[in-house]
């Protein structure tokens, strides 16, 4: 790391580096140049100012320290957790990496994550086109445009526990609207406290309902940012509907869509409340995702260090895969 | 190939409130280039679009030949545009860019290739017909775009919105030696958009410059220059513009602060009394120094009396600065005249080069006086 203002330089070493060079403001940019072609007796001076500017790291103390307080510490709290077995305050013993071993071992955690990453893969593969095509299909200017914008971002004004309340009692079959709607009129017995597969297509559908909008508005941003000769210029070139669709709009799309399959991703992931208020997890484990699990051993059984050693496992597969989402997203089609 | 015909064609985007373009009745002749010259506002991109078919005209006709489009959509009526911007399709080829109108067309293979490998050889876009259009510069992604114009059979006109405003300097001119060429191979009309007027007059058969949706005046670039018809034309065109200068007619005779400057010949008869305004070009103003005054027996006499205030040096040529009557007034000299800024001077105009202006529109011409002019 250089040092940024002349403040560092004393004026000896200025002179030392040329005097033309003195009053200007020296970034270790320009000192390193002025060395490069006046090499000899400036090196040593070169050197010199080059370590004396380390106080600038005393400048991004402040980020230290609140990044440490908001992530490391916390962090680390959960990092000590995870090595040790912990009886009582006074009582520990450090374990090492048993825990790490033991959960990732454990039936009941890989079936919780393949039907997380199963849950992850269908909301992606429903929100992601659904999306898409409800921006498409919103009307680009005029007063219709902002109605349109209203509706379809409600669902994302409600808190989760809401969604979670709404769509409990909305596909219930004896009191809710969509559960005797289901019911009734195709004639499907349909009860999602009793039958999996009933309790996982709804808490899809509630994620679908509630965060479809999230894709849509953020597709409907980038559509609106292409500028208006590239649909000129498809109606001159006598594209079709798709073709324009599929040749102007999805390729500029990349961007947001590349956030947008992001941010579902990671949230559907991580999803608690909403499938917690439904179903809590059941019927049986049907519903019960890696969060669900992880908070039923961390809060309910009190499993301090195997819940640690889960959360970390956790955590380091989001960071993967949304790493590997964007990587592929952003290098492809370069 | 055909001539496109407006026939009282106006737009307005809000009702009627404002006009963008002006009812106007004009044809694009076949095979011609034309620039459509004017500021930003003036309606050029209106009225292209109008030509087009991405904007319906509030009221008027288009014809192409004795086919009436007015409510034909873009895509039939075998119009090509180009924007001011490179507009590709990033994620295709080249080639399948150039292929494209007339994949949606549904053209047979073998002529889809066949025109897309003349257009691409035509537009010197051979070896890059494998490339991802998005990687190209920008003057090349501009090319492409015209391409895509040009790839289709039996275009009417291909019509370039200002196509080489993003494109830097030194490209512009390949650009353009380009455009005149395939003009001149292919024959298609081209209606070229633009408000640089460098760029109109040494690309365009005819220039047609457009002022508030209104053509004010229409012609080969000489004629504007030369000739201009109205006010804005001679600002517009030329650097600097045209020098005005407000005068009074009586008798036949214009006047500048009671010096006679020349008789008022009007366009279309005589022309009344009144103020009128004298419009001259720069190039078309002569200085003679206050001491060396022509003798008094020449018989227009010595001619306007200036003040020089200032002499800009452009290196081809200088600008002189004076003041004549209050008013302010531009003389192109040759880079070797040496005018001292505070100097008294005397201004005569061309012969035929000044023109007398009545709002803003040319109603006549300042002819040489005959004899000598009242004093």
């Amino acid at each position: 790391m250089t040092g940024r203002g002349a403040d560092g330089i004393s004026p000896a070493d200025a002179a030392v580096a040329g005097g033309q060079v003195t009053g200007e403001v020296l970034t270790g940019d320009t000192l390193a140049g002025a060395a490069r072609e006046a090499p000899g007796e400036h090196d040593a001076s070169r050197a010199d100012t080059r370590t004396k500017d380390n106080r600038a790291w005393f400048l991004v103390l402040p980020v230290v320290v609140s990044v440490a307080f908001t992530a490391v510490i916390p962090l680390m709290t959960v990092v000590n957790f995870s090595v040790q077995d912990i009886f009582s305050p006074t009582d520990r013993i450090f374990v090492g990496l048993d825990w790490f071993r033991d959960v990732a071992r454990d039936p009941e955690v890989r079936a919780a994550f393949l039907r997380t990453l199963l849950f992850s893969a269908q909301v992606l593969l429903l929100e992601i086109p659904l999306g898409v095509a409800l921006a498409v299909s919103m009307p680009r200017r005029g007063p219709w445009a902002s109605a349109a914008l209203v509706v379809v971002a409600l669902p994302l004004l409600i808190p989760w526990n809401v969604v979670g309340t709404i769509w409990q009692i909305f596909a219930r079959g004896d009191i809710g609207l969509g559960g005797w709607a289901v019911n009734t009129i195709p004639g499907v017995d349909f009860n999602y406290t009793l039958d999996s597969t009933d309790a996982w297509i709804t808490v899809l559908l509630m994620d679908v309902w509630h965060w479809t909008p999230l894709v849509a508005l953020l597709a409907y941003a980038g559509l609106r940012s292409i500028p208006d000769p590239y649909f000129q210029a498809a109606q001159i070139d006598g594209a079709s509907g798709w073709a324009t669709f599929r040749h102007i709009q999805l390729p500029r799309l990349r961007g947001v869509l590349t956030i947008a399959i992001l941010l579902r991703f990671m949230d559907s992931f991580m999803i608690y409340t909403e499938p917690f208020v439904v179903t809590g997890g059941g019927p049986g484990n049907a519903t019960s995702f890696l969060s669900i699990l992880l908070s039923k051993i961390a809060v309910g059984q009190f499993d301090l260090g195997p819940a640690g050693a889960f959360s970390l496992l956790y955590f380091l597969i989001v960071q993967i895969v949304s790493y590997v989402f964007f990587t592929v997203l952003t290098r492809t089609g370069r | 190939m055909a001539d496109i015909r407006l026939e009282e064609v106006s737009h307005s985007y809000d009702g009627g409130r404002t006009w963008a373009l002006k009812p106007m009745t004009w044809t694009w002749r076949s095979a011609r280039a034309y620039a459509l010259l004017g500021p930003s506002g003036c309606g050029k991109s209106t009225l292209l679009n109008i030509v087009s078919g991405l904007l319906s005209p509030t009221t008027g006709r288009i014809w192409l030949d004795d086919r009436e489009v007015t409510a034909v959509p873009t895509a039939g009526r075998n119009i090509a545009q180009v924007f001011q911007f490179p507009v590709l399709y990033e994620e295709m080829s080249v080639y399948d860019n150039l292929a494209f109108p007339l994949r949606n067309r549904r053209y047979p293979r073998a002529e889809v290739d066949r025109r897309v490998r003349e257009v691409s050889r035509m537009l010197g876009l051979d070896d890059h017909l494998g490339r991802r259009s998005r990687r190209l510069d920008p003057g090349r992604q501009q090319i492409v775009s015209l391409g895509r114009g040009l790839v289709r059979p039996e275009v009417a006109a291909v019509l370039l919105d200002e196509p080489l405003t993003v494109i830097d300097p030194a490209m512009k001119w390949t650009l353009r030696s380009k455009l005149k060429e395939i003009h001149r191979d292919t024959g298609h009309t081209l209606i070229y958009v633009t408000h640089d007027q460098t760029e109109a007059l040494t690309f365009a058969d005819e220039v047609v410059v457009l002022k508030d949706g209104e053509i004010v005046q229409a012609g080969e670039p000489a004629e504007l220059f030369l000739a201009p018809a109205h006010e804005f034309v001679g600002h517009f065109i030329g650097s600097p513009g045209m020098n005005v200068l407000p005068a009074e007619i009586a008798g036949g005779v214009v006047r500048v602060g009671g010096t006679a400057v020349g008789r008022a010949a009007g366009d279309g008869g005589e022309l009344p009394p009144g103020p009128v305004r004298i419009g001259v070009r720069p190039e078309f103003v002569r200085i003679t120094a206050g001491q060396d005054a022509p003798d008094a027996g020449d018989p227009a006499g010595p001619g306007l009396a200036a003040r020089i205030t200032g002499l800009d040096r452009m290196g081809s040529h200088h600008l002189v600065h004076a003041r004549v009557d209050g008013h302010a007034l531009v003389s192109k000299t040759g880079p070797g005249s040496r005018y001292e800024p505070g100097t008294a001077a005397f201004l005569r105009f061309d012969p035929g080069r000044a023109f007398l202006f009545r709002d803003e529109v040319r109603c006549g011409s300042l002819m040489p006086l005959e004899g000598r002019g009242g004093t």
